[in-house]
């Protein structure tokens, strides 16, 4: 099978970033809660690769952190979603038709007008900010995404005839949904779940911007990026480099969920 | 075919068509018996009516959550608002401003009730109606979203056609390429670089705040496009790839190959046929984008000082004001409903076939 | 007079040969009929004459028409050309509308778009062209809709656009195959009326040797992108010199050799189903409508029996047959199987003895699964026997293929192959009856005639009884001892299948066959004796 670049361009970047993130636990080039105001807004160069904000922190070793932040809210929120909207989308065309699948449809529309943002301001409202919130606000809102591509997807296989001989073989919905559907849609969830992690990074930066997500002091870019707001003019390094990590960070995560699309989808065409 | 309740001189027709769908949907196969009652109504009017039920019962489940994660899920809210420690009269008295002391589900009616009116409670902080509060924010916050809508929409269907029409040039390479990397790019920080760009270095427009609409027309125009830009761009990216994957989709179709073959163009083709049917799936984008760009723009008035919804709400939360914060909250979610009904209208004028459904 | 003619027409598509010099003539006022199994490039002929032929294909040869090269023309001469010179129209009517568009304002287009009429002006002459193709104008005004229109009824307009502007030719590309029998015999004739009448040239491509039989003034026969042999119909259908059209006649016109041996013990009986449908609602103040698609049905299957269902789409066969099998319930009447009372909660054994075969053979296998693991599934029913691998090897020797096909994944075999595959995971609990539920509808003819065959011996050697619904006739009268023909929910006719075939009592089954295209019987002297060579 031919590789597409697409894939292996989105694949590299986000390894890259992944590998940051995981050997930020270990190493770091320096320590992101020690602050030195004498070396705060140095510009990038010398020690301090891409400089250091107001309290002298190092920004690639808070960047480095930050991919933790970031990486684990997308990860925990998508498989969230997958958890809860995979077998409701499952049940749903399992029950076509009938009162359960359109209960189970109205309720995703209705969550569908809940933004991510909306729901992490009523759970901040009552709660108080955290990571958390983000996890579950962000979580929230993939479950109907991945419960309609499922439902989706999973109709017009249980229009086919190998499940129709399934059933005279006196298999069940719940069976035939697990031996036949999910393994015949399992490409697509994999490239919805790729999209659905970039939309994550990408939330959970906004989330952290506006205070609602991770809270000091636990580096986050979103936050970072809040924070050179202030400074914008004076040290624009801090303002610039939080954010292309968001920018490669989701690039190289959508062309992955694209190259996978490319080598995945053609098959899963042809097998209908 | 039983053709006892022909309604109209297509009705047979239609049955038969009906007929044939559901066999395509694999409900069943057979006859038609029941007549359609309600087949004098016209069908639009029919279709927006049942749209509008829907949109009142996802109104009302909408509020009772809002209702059930302020008000319930915290306990008394009266103590939330005044924090740890806040003396027990002090927190009785706020009970009672607030109306807490019925039953949830007074409180609940009174609050629904109260916004049906157009009273949405006073702020807890500000000590002035919420309504006033929205209103006056409402200024800013939703002249933004419908700029950054129109923004992305004028950018994205050109865009998105001319990178459909030369399929595999460099042209639609380019312009594939530059979405993918406007999809990757957070609003916000977009947003700063062009503060960054635009006001600090070149010093074209001022790095924020509103003058208000008494100022005239264009003053407050000018400081809404470096937001709506912001807020637009990677909205646009999407559609604009949306636009191409329908249009490509739609080029597909027998009835291209149809036109086609009546001697239509490569270009009749799409202008005639390809872009009323490869609007279907656009529009269900921009009704999902609408909420993306009121969220969107909540955030951005944050980078250019905006006294939008988005400042009085995140205020609102660092102050536990919850009145301003459940009626906020239930505002977006009702604009966000019921773009969702627009967009379901649009579907029926664009799509036929929706008309007869309900 | 020569309308069009057509010399070395070879096609390739990125390196890969698809047609092979094409060379006919199409006279003028005349039909043409090109007949070839799927992959034969008959509808690649098609498109390249329209000058339509895919993205990255390279055409070479001639299509002369009135001294120009269709075929050398530049896209702009050759839109003038399509729809005004050359009309054509294609297989799915279902499809070949635009949704969203007036079937007035479609048909005006094609006058608009060559200027032959001003809008308004070309609004009369689209209702003038729907009345001629009989969509007449107090049933079905400008103002209707694709979806308001059956798919019999979007032919008419598909037919009524492309010849709007009264074209010299017609190509048809297999205008009728996606319709019901009695849709099919008025399209024919309609197409038939307009040679006649407007002096038009048709070419018609089609699968369908009966098709071409009862239409075309000379016929070509293609072959894997060759056109093998061509000539006047009847001389060619009569002389058949080319091996290839002998085989294709062999095949449409095979007789499987049969040897049943019905029982009295009734293994099925329906009696009195009834099954009604409610519609999605069209609105909230008016009851949801309903379908009726079985109203009353009873039937009885005898051990050994072949008994055919013959009904054309939306008679409410599917509907029975997913009843029987215990995928949906009835609302009233009673299905017993072996004696015993079924529907969806019958128990395992019960829906061991009963097994089906569907239509679609790419559909009808899970594409994960390797063919062992497919046929062994309906072992769910009776739990799976210790030597399931030696039964798996018996059952695909027992439908012609090898032991070895096992290990392999459904996307190796082809359409044919497939129906092999699924009659074996049909077979591998032993049932007592076989649902072939339109088994041999998707498949070419010379593949059908082996499958007939093999269905033909398996019910000799384990004394299957089959329920053989199908919308094909000639395939019902090959296959089965007696037949029930289904109209509208009901069972309106039932009988020995030859008796019914040859002296039909109820004027639908009369319109049935009389509506059937045929090959006339004299025609294919002999054909028969060649059936050998095919098995």
């Amino acid at each position: 099978m031919r590789v597409p670049l697409t894939l292996m361009l989105g694949a590299g970047l986000t390894a890259v970033f992944a590998a940051a993130a995981l050997i930020s636990f270990l190493w770091t080039p320096f320590d992101v809660t020690q602050m030195a105001i004498a070396f705060r807004l140095l510009p990038p160069g010398g020690v301090h690769w891409l400089g250091t904000d107001h309290f002298g922190r190092d920004v690639l070793s808070m960047l480095m952190v930050g991919a933790r932040t970031s990486i684990a809210v997308a990860i925990v929120a998508v498989g969230m979603g997958m958890v809860l909207g995979v077998p409701l989308g499952l049940l749903a065309a399992a029950a076509r038709g009938s009162l359960l699948d359109e209960v189970i449809m109205r309720g995703n529309d209705l969550v569908f007008a809940f933004p991510a943002l909306v729901i992490a301001i009523l759970i901040t409202a009552v709660f108080g900010p955290s990571a958390l919130n983000a996890i579950i606000a962000i979580g929230i809102f993939n479950t109907p995404v991945f419960a309609r591509v499922t439902r989706g997807a999973a109709l017009s296989l249980w229009t086919l005839d190998y499940i129709r001989a399934a059933r005279v073989a006196g298999k069940g919905p719940a069976q035939i949904s697990v031996e036949h559907i999910l393994p015949n849609i399992a490409n697509l969830l994999i490239v919805q779940g790729t999209i659905q992690f970039s939309l994550g990074i990408l939330a959970e930066a906004a989330l952290s911007y506006v205070g609602l997500g991770a809270q000091p002091p636990t580096p986050s870019w979103g936050r970072m990026l809040a924070e050179a707001q202030t400074m914008i003019a004076l040290a624009p390094h801090l303002a610039i480099f939080p954010g292309l990590a968001i920018v490669l960070t989701v690039l190289g995560l959508n062309l992955m969920g694209d190259g996978l699309r490319d080598i995945l989808d053609p098959r899963l065409r042809r097998a209908r | 075919m039983d053709r006892r309740h022909r309604a109209n001189p297509g009705g047979d027709a239609i049955a038969t068509a009906c007929h044939r769908d559901t066999t395509r949907r694999g409900i069943g196969q057979g006859h038609w018996t029941a007549p359609d009652a309600a087949s004098n109504l016209r069908p639009m009017l029919r279709y927006a009516l049942s749209r509008l039920v829907s949109l009142t019962i996802s109104l009302i489940v909408a509020s009772v959550v809002i209702f059930a994660v302020i008000e319930v899920i915290p306990g008394d809210p009266a103590a939330y608002m005044l924090g740890m420690n806040a003396a027990p009269d002090t927190v009785a008295a706020l009970r009672r401003e607030l109306g807490l002391d019925g039953s949830a589900l007074q409180r609940y009616f009174g609050w629904v009730g109260g916004m049906l009116r157009g009273d949405f409670g006073v702020s807890y902080t500000y000590r002035v109606p919420v309504s006033e509060l929205i209103l006056a924010r409402m200024e800013v916050s939703l002249p933004l979203t419908l700029y950054a809508l129109i923004l992305s929409t004028a950018i994205a269907f050109p865009v998105g056609l001319i990178a459909a029409a030369r399929r595999g040039t460099m042209m639609d390479a380019g312009i594939m390429g530059a979405t993918q990397l406007g999809i990757a790019v957070p609003n916000f920080w977009f947003a700063m670089l062009l503060v960054l760009v635009f006001a600090i270095n070149l010093r074209w427009v001022s790095a924020g705040g509103f003058p208000g609409w008494d100022q005239g027309f264009w003053p407050n125009i000018k400081a809404l496009t470096l937001p709506a830009v912001a807020l637009a761009l990677p909205q646009a990216s999407i559609l604009a790839r949306v636009m191409r994957s329908s249009v490509l989709e739609v080029l597909d179709q027998d009835y291209i190959r149809t036109a086609r073959a009546k001697g239509l163009t490569r270009r009749q083709a799409i202008t005639r046929h390809a872009l009323r049917n490869a609007l279907i799936p656009v529009l269900t984008i921009i009704g999902l984008q609408f909420s993306f760009l009121l969220a969107g723009a909540i955030i951005i008035e944050n980078v250019f000082f905006l006294p939008g919804l988005g400042r009085l709400i995140f205020q609102a939360i660092t102050q536990r004001d919850l009145v301003v914060v459940e009626s906020v909250v239930m505002l977006l979610v009702f604009a966000v409903i019921l773009v969702t009904f627009l967009v379901d209208l649009a579907y029926a004028a664009v799509d036929p076939r929706l008309r007869r459904r309900g | 007079m020569t309308l069009i003619s057509v010399r070395d027409l070879s096609l390739a598509i990125a390196g890969t040969p698809i047609l092979d010099r094409v060379s006919f003539d199409v006279q003028a006022g005349q039909i043409f009929g090109l007949v070839g199994e799927s992959g034969s490039g008959k509808s690649m002929t098609a498109l390249a004459l329209m000058g339509l032929a895919p993205h990255g294909a390279t055409v070479s040869g001639h299509a002369r028409m009135n001294g120009t090269d269709l075929l050398s023309l530049p896209e702009d001469r050759l839109t003038r050309i399509r729809g005004a010179e050359i009309g054509m129209i294609f297989q799915e009517p279902m499809t070949a509308l635009n949704p969203v568009q007036t079937i007035g304002d479609q048909v005006a287009e094609t006058l608009v778009i060559h200027a032959a009429a001003t809008r308004a002006d070309a609004r009369t002459q689209a209702r003038a062209r729907l009345d001629r193709v009989g969509l007449s104008g107090d049933r079905f005004p400008l103002s209707l809709y694709p979806h308001e229109l059956s798919g019999g009824q979007r032919q008419r307009v598909c037919i009524a656009m492309a010849v709007a502007l009264r074209p010299k030719l017609l190509i048809a590309d297999e205008p009728t195959t996606a319709l019901d029998v009695t849709t099919q015999a008025q399209i024919l004739d309609l197409l038939r009326d307009l040679v006649r009448d407007d002096g038009m040239s048709l070419l018609l491509i089609t699968h369908d040797l009966a098709v071409v039989a009862g239409l075309a003034d000379r016929v070509a026969v293609m072959q894997a992108g060759r056109i093998v042999e061509q000539g006047p119909t009847e001389a060619l259908f009569r002389t058949r010199a080319h091996p290839y059209t002998r085989r294709l006649f062999a095949a449409s016109s095979h007789q499987p050799a049969r040897h049943t041996q019905t029982q009295d013990t009734p293994l099925l009986t329906v009696t009195k189903a009834h099954r009604t449908y409610t519609l999605p609602r069209h609105s909230l103040f008016a009851p949801a409508p309903t379908v009726r698609a079985v109203r009353g049905v009873s039937l009885t299957l005898r051990a050994g029996e072949s008994l055919g269902l013959v009904g054309e789409s939306g008679c409410g066969k599917s509907t029975l047959t997913h009843a029987i099998l215990g995928l949906e319930a009835l609302q009233s009447g009673e299905i017993r199987l072996f004696g015993r009372p079924a529907g969806p909660g019958m128990s395992n054994d019960l829906r061991a003895g009963i097994q089906v075969v569907f239509q679609d053979p790419y559909g009808s296998f899970n594409p994960r699964w390797r063919v062992e693991k497919l046929i062994a599934e309906p072992f769910h029913l009776t739990g799976r026997p210790a030597d399931w691998r030696a039964r798996v090897a018996t059952a695909l020797t027992d439908v012609g293929l090898t032991p070895a096909d096992a290990q392999k994944y459904p996307h190796e075999f082809s359409g044919g192959q497939r129906q092999r595959i699924a009659i074996a995971r049909a077979l591998i609990t032993k049932p007592k009856i076989l649902v072939l539920d339109e088994a041999v509808s998707a498949l070419d003819v010379s593949v059908r005639a082996r499958i007939l065959d093999l269905l033909a011996d398996l019910q000799a050697q384990y004394g299957l009884a089959y329920l053989f619904i199908s919308h094909d006739l000639h395939v019902v009268r090959a296959i089965t001892d007696r037949v029930l023909v289904m109209k509208a929910g009901q069972i309106v006719e039932e009988g020995p299948t030859t008796r019914v075939f040859t002296a039909p009592q109820h004027p639908y089954t009369a319109e049935l066959i009389a509506a059937t295209p045929v090959i006339p019987p004299d025609w294919t002297e002999g054909a028969d004796d060649d059936s050998r060579a095919l098995v």
